[in-house]
């Protein structure tokens, strides 16, 4: 069962890959995924590299017995849900107009 | 079994009983759920795909479902309680995994792929070498998860039923082993997905019960918790900070860095969660289920974080000395049994068995998708488009699969008994390592770089695998780390052998790179060229759903 793509299937491909709204497309995702990959993956490196290497402005206590450290790591969990909601914000309204449109453009070339 | 052991026994012999019941209701449960799921399972897609029918949320709750095993109920909370701070650690890196899963994977590989990861990779490359290496690598990840679940399930029963003895692990491996045969084989991934979701409710509420009954205990003050368990534990403020478990000397900070950096990028190439993104019908969809599982998991390790520490807290000198005799996994357990109101009461007898009926469920949820997603692999990778050169119908495929489940079902029945008496518990670490040193940068790879071939592609995939593996191979995880303490061995081998010249107990750090950097060798030497038409079509299709099913 491998899927063998047809020369309409083919043509169509090629067709949308050349349109600005492909490419449109192509550098607003990359634009979004690629500064915020790197950003998140330093955030957190940064988190594990404290974690380890700085004990001393890990354990400054802020309030009562919560710490930099538990502030920290909670920190990581509002980042990551937060970047979640910003992405999918993002996707909605940059993203996801031009790939249904390019889609429904394809269904329509090849008449499925 | 010693007298201290039938004296335990006995006082827990209330719980027991409704434990028993419990874990009953949920195999009937979940074998009934499955019987109704596989009515509907006709063609190929229904039983890897489960039809593409769910909606983003039932898969966000699937996912969580399949992703939270006892290790992290158990083992975090666990690690929590003995190690205060350290043991969230974790729980920090598996949730931070899933940016990389939605924001680089899920919806790409939904688009592009149909039912296996080998799909997406093989898309422009020669289709029986990748298929090949990407099969192979889905098998050995998801084995050695298997292992890891099902050797930690025989000991857990035996130790939440309070009954010592070979026979009941043994029993219980074998149970568990048959059980995920059931649902793979009758059920596919329907059958899964409903498991997967039972689970998750169950683990959400069973959680989050524990954790408010805890925290109320404290008027709902975090600090005041932190306190008593600091001030409990006798490891004073240190057990708030960073430190105890990982920072004993150089070496082991290096390690703590090498597993985070596995943990963070291993998530998004474990087999058994990329397979879930087929499971729903759009793009979008996926990306939900994604944000669903997002918040359940992160909602999750929160709870872990009141669970460990409340049982630091609560639990008195002799029970928190059975949490540390148990490595842990009987802080959520016990601290259910505390706040419900204690040893010989019907509230802590009753909120007992319910947390070790979850953790039951837990480990059949996740056994059931690491079985289905090497099962698919095996029929729709290695017979279908290896041996069969794709010349073959769904319902043979689907034949085949049901067979590889009961064949790999049984491998991992008939290692895990011999199992138990090896410390196996890294392999779940070692899961994560070769997902993110194997199967990561060949995803990453074909998806974002246009030049990327069929040689760059089995490169990066043996490479990072046979490193993964090999350096942990050579590692004091499997010979040679000795407990100064007790002189016992820590390691796979008893004492005496020792081979180990790694320094790491995660290879990570070291493989991870090495898989990146052979996937762009393998990629720059190869005289058999990428094809850049190919390429646009793959972009396409994984950017607009251009022709995905």
């Amino acid at each position: 069962m491998i899927e063998r793509t047809t020369p309409a299937e083919d043509a169509a491909y090629a067709r949308i890959h050349a349109t600005d709204e492909f490419r449109t497309l192509r550098r607003k995702y990359i634009g979004f995924v690629v500064p915020v990959t790197i950003g998140f993956m330093s955030w957190y490196l940064l988190y594990v590299i404290c974690s380890n290497w700085a004990p001393d402005f890990m354990s400054i206590q802020v309030v009562g017995n919560i710490n930099i450290a538990l502030i920290f790591g909670l920190l990581q969990f509002v980042t990551t849900f937060g970047i979640a909601i910003w992405y999918s914000k993002f996707s909605v309204k940059n993203l996801d107009p031009h790939a249904d449109k390019l889609r429904a453009d394809y269904d329509e070339e090849i008449g499925r | 079994m010693s007298t201290n052991d039938v004296i335990l026994a006995a006082e827990d012999g209330g719980h027991q009983t409704l434990t028993t019941v419990l874990f009953v209701g949920v195999v009937l449960l979940t074998v009934g759920i499955t019987f109704w799921a596989s009515r509907n399972t006709k063609t190929a897609a229904d039983y890897y795909a489960g039809g593409r029918s769910f909606s983003g949320f039932q898969n966000g709750l699937a996912i969580g479902g399949d992703y939270m095993s006892a290790a992290s109920f158990l083992g975090i909370s666990g690690a929590i309680a003995l190690s205060g701070y350290d043991g969230f650690l974790y729980s920090i890196g598996f949730l931070v995994a899933w940016l990389v899963a939605l924001l680089l994977i899920a919806e790409l590989l939904r688009n592009s792929g149909r039912f296996t990861m080998a799909d997406q990779l093989a898309y422009r490359m020669r289709q029986r070498p990748v298929r090949t290496a990407a099969s192979v690598s889905t098998v050995v990840v998801s084995i050695f998860y298997l292992l890891a679940q099902m050797v930690g399930a025989g000991a857990l029963v035996s130790l939440l039923l309070g009954v010592e003895g070979e026979a009941l692990k043994n029993l219980t491996i074998v149970g568990v082993g048959v059980l995920m045969i059931f649902y793979v084989v009758v059920g596919g991934m329907k059958g899964t997905t409903w498991v997967q979701i039972v689970k998750a409710v169950l683990l959400m509420v069973g959680t989050l019960l524990i954790s408010v009954l805890v925290l109320a205990k404290f008027n709902f003050n975090l600090s005041e918790l932190l306190g008593t368990a600091a001030s409990n534990s006798g490891k004073g403020q240190a057990f708030l900070e960073p430190g105890l478990k990982y920072g004993a000397n150089l070496t082991s900070k290096i390690d703590f860095l090498s597993l985070s950096i596995a943990l963070v990028l291993g998530t998004a190439g474990l087999p058994h969660i990329l397979i879930r993104f087929y499971t729903v019908p759009t793009a979008r969809q996926a990306r939900t289920s994604v944000n669903w599982a997002i918040g359940l998991i992160g909602t999750f390790y929160l709870m872990t974080l009141v669970l460990g520490f409340g049982a630091a807290a609560l639990l008195s000198t002799d029970q928190y000395a059975k949490v540390a005799e148990s490595g842990g996994n009987l802080a959520s357990p016990l601290l259910a049994e505390a706040v419900g109101g204690g040893e010989g009461s019907t509230g802590g007898a009753i909120l007992l068995a319910l947390i070790a009926a979850v953790a039951f469920a837990t480990i059949l949820a996740v056994v059931a998708g690491l079985t289905l997603a090497s099962a698919s692999s095996v029929a729709h990778d290695l017979y279908a488009n290896v041996f069969k050169k794709g010349e073959v119908t769904g319902e043979e495929e689907v034949k085949v699969a049901r067979i590889a489940a009961f064949v790999i079902g049984g491998v991992a029945i008939a290692l895990a008994i011999p199992g138990q008496s090896l410390n196996v518990a890294f392999l779940v670490a070692l899961a994560f390592a070769v997902a993110a040193s194997a199967n990561l940068p060949a995803l990453l790879y074909n998806l974002f770089w246009k030049d990327f071939n069929t040689r760059g592609a089995t490169w990066s995939i043996y490479g990072g695998l046979i490193s993964a593996v090999g350096l942990v191979f050579f590692s004091p995880v499997v010979s040679g780390k000795v407990d100064p303490a007790t002189g016992e061995s820590l390691s796979l081998f008893g004492t005496g052998v020792d081979f180990s010249w790694f320094p790491l107990e995660n290879p990570g750090l070291v493989s991870i790179p090495i898989g990146f950097f052979l996937g762009w060798l393998g990629t720059v030497t190869a005289k058999e060229k990428a094809d850049p038409t190919m390429y646009e079509e793959l972009e396409v299709r994984s950017m607009t759903g251009a022709g995905a099913e």
